[in-house]
């Protein structure tokens, strides 16, 4: 092997940091010749049980001393078949096979399924519901990308923001809870609405959330933003340009981290998504710091859509379900007393919602990136075909690429920073 | 005899679509509605406009012939009034009953935000379509993907592996109408194969040929023994 220099690129630490705050500097680069050996390349096999691969991610690395010459994931250990299961149930029962997926951010998946299958039947729900399920969505988007930010300074040698992000965590846990009963497995919605109104209280929850959430996110910053080390195993880190990346097809925070404002909500927007006042953020150097960078910022741009759903919930006071006896049950007082509910809650109960021959594929913005969710119908109570189009797994396709040539700590932190959650990978 | 019937009979079987035509069923026309894209396809390819379908939604579908998809997928890639620079998902679809399998391509232009959906079908005996991974590198795992779960085979493709399942997955391929939701192995032969510790079973051919055979731990010494050499 020829002599080689490894060399970590640092150049843009600025010297004064926000605020007239002073930044640490980088750490040295090490600029340094390999001593010449003649050895071979070495296959290691990292995980699939593995803690910093984030789940039962199983990466073999061809390994030229500490540098990853070739990386090949292996993934498939989590394979459940759901599209396959879906395909043996009717359109309401497949919801709680959606939040098993990405259960980081479970009601995104929830109300991304439903939203796809109401679009295909041409159903338009209530405002209420409509702005239930954004406020769901925007508070699942802080959901995940907290565990994100977590795990991932975890994974770079910071403990404290771990505990940090997990007592927010905690809070989401308990609105999760407080209004489906479950804590990630929500199921939370149906077709045509949700599984029930919210409980009494429950937005009052969300707007304490928000209240609090700032001044974890600020004390999250102070730690990292400044801090030397994170600076020095974030920056330059994994980088991969605008262009690559939309070839490769990345979505969410990675492709905006490479400086594309792609975002599903501002190109196609859904649920009035344009008539909400936020921002995009997009970084310029497309390396793990941006992306983390993205990611923070996002969170406090859900918390303004946050705010203003909420506005907006108190003057929407109307139902939470379509009135359509077709689709939604009765309610059970009717269903006992009315031949005509009973008949509908039997016959929807029994055989299930009845959707028309046609498809849809609708896109949705998760916090991994773009959601699609596929559905195809032949007009009868099941789908012919229920396809996800989960964001991790394209995303985490773009990995080997951005390992070449890095060190192999480097990949733990590039792995961490495209934020992969792989129930959705292999579904 | 009807009661003779288990619970599991219907599993097995499989599900039956409640539609029974002897095509794939044509989707909600709007004849009024026209893209962009699909006129200039028109125009540029004529014939190999097969079907123009705008489902439910507003989202516009066109059929190609499968043996001319990366010339009109690189056209609509390229072209300065098309730009689709976003390959959103390629997946397939089995309507079962023997109909051909339709090869779904989601493009999305992020210059002009226009999203248009690809068709082609394939015909049973016939599972083969040109890879897309020359245009976008996104199609790599999503081809893979669908070769492992339909069995279509791409080529041209620089790595066609199976990607969900094990490399040594001999089941065939699970999302086919006619794959049964239990597998095609009895519950025992599968046990047997997924606590299988050959290598083959996790890594692929090349891998193992990179990295070689596993290396001997060497032997223990016992007490009392001299360490063996």
């Amino acid at each position: 092997m020829a002599q080689k220099t490894v060399e970590l690129t640092l150049g843009r630490t600025p010297e004064m940091g926000v605020g007239g705050k002073p930044v640490m500097g980088p750490l040295a680069p090490i600029d340094m010749p390999e001593p010449d050996m003649e050895s071979e390349n070495m296959l290691v096999n990292i995980g699939p049980q593995h803690p910093a691969t984030h789940g039962v991610l199983r990466l073999v690395c061809e390994l030229d001393g500490e540098t990853v010459v070739k990386c090949t994931p292996h993934i498939g250990y989590l394979h459940s078949s759901f599209e396959k299961l879906g395909e043996y149930r009717t359109w309401n029962q497949i919801v709680p096979l959606t939040d098993r997926m990405d259960y980081l951010a479970p009601l995104i998946y929830n109300c991304a399924y439903i939203m796809s299958v109401e679009a295909m039947m041409g159903i338009e729900v209530t405002e209420r519901c409509k702005l239930t399920r954004v406020i769901m969505m925007e508070l699942d988007r802080i959901f995940g990308h907290l565990l994100w930010l977590g795990t991932f300074v975890m994974d770079l040698g910071a403990f404290t923001p771990f505990l940090y992000t997990f007592t927010e965590r905690e809070r989401i846990y308990r609105l999760h809870e407080a209004y489906t009963g479950a804590r990630i497995t929500t199921s939370a919605t149906r077709v045509g609405g949700m599984m029930s109104d919210m409980p009494e209280g429950w937005a009052q929850g969300v707007r304490d959330f928000c209240h609090g959430l700032p001044r974890t996110l600020e004390e999250c910053e102070t730690l990292l933003d400044n801090h030397g080390i994170f600076l020095s195993r974030c920056q330059g880190i994994g980088v991969i340009s605008g262009e690559d990346a939309l070839n490769y097809g990345l979505t969410g925070a990675n492709l905006r981290g490479s400086g594309v404002p792609y975002d599903v909500r501002k190109d196609q927007p859904y649920y009035d998504y344009e008539t909400y006042d936020f921002e995009i953020p997009v970084g310029e150097y497309g390396d793990s710091y941006d992306r983390y960078l993205c990611r923070m910022e996002e969170m406090k741009q859900s918390l303004r859509i946050l705010h203003q759903a909420l506005d907006r919930l108190e003057k929407a006071k109307g139902p939470m379900d379509v009135e359509d006896p077709r689709i939604t049950l009765p309610s059970k007082t009717d269903a006992m007393s009315d031949m005509e509910s009973m008949i509908h809650h039997f016959k929807l109960v029994t055989e299930g919602l009845h959707a028309p021959v046609g498809e849809s594929y609708f896109p949705v913005e998760a916090s991994k990136g773009e959601l699609g969710m596929y559905v195809v119908s032949d007009g009868g109570t099941k789908p012919v075909r229920w396809r996800v189009r989960p964001p991790s797994f394209v995303n985490l396709a773009a990995l080997p690429s951005m390992l070449e040539g890095h060190l192999l700590s480097d990949l733990i932190t590039i792995n961490a920073s495209i934020d992969i959650v792989l129930g959705e990978i292999d579904r | 005899m009807a009661d003779e019937r288990s619970g599991f009979d219907a599993v097995v079987e499989g599900p039956k679509p409640s539609y029974q035509g002897e095509l794939s069923p044509v989707q909600v026309q709007s004849p009024g509605e026209v893209h962009e894209s699909v006129e200039a396809l028109r125009d540029l390819f004529g014939e190999a406009v097969l079907r123009h379908d705008v489902v439910a939604n507003g989202q516009h579908i066109v059929f190609v012939p499968p043996e001319r998809n990366l010339e009109i997928l690189t056209w609509l890639r390229d072209d300065p009034e098309q730009q689709y620079d976003l390959l959103r998902d390629v997946t397939a679809v089995d309507y079962g009953g023997g109909q051909p399998l339709q090869v779904v391509y989601q493009l999305f232009s992020f210059f002009h935000k226009n999203a248009l959906c690809v068709k082609c079908e394939l015909p049973l005996d016939d599972l083969e379509i040109e890879s897309v991974v020359s245009l976008w590198k996104a199609a790599n795992w999503l081809e893979r993907e669908v070769y492992d779960l339909f069995g279509i085979t791409f080529k041209n493709h620089p790595d066609l592996r199976r990607i969900l399942m094990p490399p040594d997955y001999a089941e065939g391929h699970p999302l086919r109408k006619d794959f049964p939701l239990r597998g095609r192995f009895s519950r025992a032969e599968q046990t047997r194969r997924a606590l299988s510790q050959d290598l083959d079973h996790y890594y692929f051919d090349a891998e193992i040929e990179r990295g070689g055979e596993p290396q001997e731990l060497p032997p223990v010494a016992k007490t009392g023994e001299e360490a063996p050499e």
